[in-house]
């Protein structure tokens, strides 16, 4: 893949979702290049999980537009109108679109090798023994070649989120959304999941971050976006973000995390 | 009157027990395999969300748990066949009509059953595979299933030895399993000891045998590398001297 400098891998515009009666994204617009990391900070209910779960397809959006490498996703544009793409069409759609989740979901009953290996013979029908050496190099890429045979319960927080990442990279997407995945580990074990995600964006793997981790954002992120009831109050560098946040929220809120 | 323990091996090891018990134990199972699969389809009507399907299936539930199963019986085997002639037939056969009974009663408990174990299953997992481009199908089959149904066994072995019990019943429409059979020992002989701890004794190693099942099913879904939990493995390379038996 040639990344573009020009064109955005991933755009965003628009966004909107309610619950009911609340409001909980607002419209929001954002662009990704290939190759971007953004960190996205905010305080807890401002809506950043929503935001990954849309475009992740894993919701239906109320407003608003998801274009990926140029194509609208949730859409089904088969014959020649836009019209809301059916469950089998949001399935096939999400291929593109990776989710590492904060409690991991790792499927209890596989071990890691299978658990990294499933969608690729179910979904994308690569015969089973490929699938299952494409699972174990990719293992292996997250250091964990070793423990390929054990089951999520067997292994610590931090080898989970390993072989969750692993396990949406193996697909292949061409972004890769985090939500707060170190969140749910011990102080310890949180330092070997950055690790992973700091080689990934060093190899060019375009990733939306949503996290706590200021020293992850600072030194890997392109862009931070800050998340305030719904809306997007604040996108900058880390430098200008962290050193002179323009937005009286940011200020307010990186002096809590901080 | 003694307990006659001659008239008891007899009737023990006698041809009309072991045919006795072995029809109850195919109505059991089969009874269970339909319940399941018929309580399976009711699951998910009453987890579907669509009204009418919630409301269809709450009340077959109602229905078939409310009902008396010894009531149900009679009717399928007299009442029934009265209203629709097909059953009239010869091919309608007590053993038949039991069938009908237990299963759609065993649909209506294990619908409740693998209903809930099926919202048991963490929201995270179906999540997590429609992340990864499952279909909702798949998603079923490959990912809430399989932990739908390690956390059904237990209740479902309970059933599974409930449905054993309730083929007894069955006697009342001279299906001729284990009460039946004893039943008709009795009847000639008066020695209701030896003829019906004889039954029992079937009932009690049937039972027995559901429950070394359901133990081995549980340990065979522990979802660990090891085959047994016991102490770990030494690492390869690492050299345990236990010269005292300390950590056995
Ligand atoms: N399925 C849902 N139904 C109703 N309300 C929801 C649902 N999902 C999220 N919400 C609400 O939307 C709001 C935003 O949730 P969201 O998870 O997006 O926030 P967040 O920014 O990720 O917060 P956190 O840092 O706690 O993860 C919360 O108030 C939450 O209660
Ligand atoms: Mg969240």
């Amino acid at each position: 893949m040639i990344p573009s400098t020009i064109e955005p891998l991933l755009s965003v515009s628009d966004l909107a979702k309610s619950y009911g009666a609340n409001e909980i994204l607002k419209g929001v617009n954002f662009s990704i290049k290939a190759g971007e990391v953004k960190a996205i900070l905010g305080a807890s209910g401002s809506g950043k999980s929503t935001m990954l779960r849309l475009i992740a397809l894993l919701e239906r959006a109320d407003r608003g537009e998801i274009v990926l490498a140029g194509r609208r996703l949730g859409v089904d544009d088969r014959r020649g109108k836009e019209t809301a793409a059916s469950e089998r069409q949001l399935a096939y759609q999400r291929r593109d679109v990776g989710m590492v989740f904060q409690q991991f979901n790792l499927f209890p009953h596989m071990d890691a090798l299978h658990n990294v290996a499933l969608a690729l013979t179910v979904v994308q029908n690569v015969r089973r023994r490929e699938a299952l050496e494409a699972a174990a190099e990719m293992l292996n890429r997250v250091g964990l070649g070793n423990r390929s045979h054990k089951y999520p319960r067997e292994l610590s927080g931090g080898q989970q989120q390993r072989v969750a990442i692993a396990r949406a990279l193996v697909l292949n997407p061409s972004v890769l959304l985090f939500d707060e995945p170190t969140s749910a580990l011990d102080v310890e074990l949180v330092g070997e999941v950055l690790k992973v995600m700091e080689s990934l964006a060093a190899e060019g793997m375009t990733m939306i971050v949503v996290t706590h981790e200021i020293g992850f954002a600072k030194r890997v992120a392109d862009e931070v976006l800050m998340f305030d009831r719904g809306s997007i109050i604040e996108q900058a560098d880390p430098e200008t973000f962290f050193g002179s946040p323009a937005h009286e929220r940011t200020r307010s809120f990186l002096s809590h995390v901080r | 009157m003694n307990f006659d323990f001659s008239i008891f091996w007899n009737a023990l090891t006698s041809l009309n027990y072991v045919n006795g018990a072995v029809l109850a134990i195919l109505l059991a199972v089969l009874a269970m395999a339909l319940g399941i699969v018929l309580g399976f389809l009711i699951a998910l009507a009453r987890i579907s969300g669509k009204r009418w399907l919630v409301t269809l299936s709450s009340v077959y539930v109602g229905v078939f748990r409310g009902l008396p199963t010894l009531l149900i019986l009679l009717l399928a085997w007299n009442a029934a066949p009265q209203l629709i002639p097909a059953l009239r037939s010869d091919a309608y056969s007590p053993f038949v009509a039991a069938l009908i009974s237990l299963t759609l009663v065993q649909a209506a408990y294990m619908a409740e059953i693998i209903r809930s174990a099926l919202l048991s299953v963490d929201a995270g997992q179906p999540l997590a595979a429609r992340a990864l481009g499952l279909t909702p199908v798949q998603t079923m089959i490959r990912v809430v299933i399989p932990q739908a149904i390690r956390i059904a066994i237990p209740p479902t072995g309970s059933e599974l030895i409930n449905t054993i019990k309730y083929t007894s019943l069955a006697s009342v429409i001279s299906l001729r399993e284990l009460l039946t059979t004893a039943q008709s020992g009795v009847s000639t002989t008066f020695r209701y000891a030896e003829f019906y701890a004889a039954a029992a004794i079937y009932y009690l190693a049937i039972v027995t045998i559901v429950t070394v099942v359901q133990a081995q099913l549980e340990r065979k879904l522990l979802w660990t590398s090891k085959d047994v939990p016991s102490a770990p493995r030494p690492e390869p390379g690492t050299v345990t001297l236990d010269l005292k038996g300390t950590k056995a």
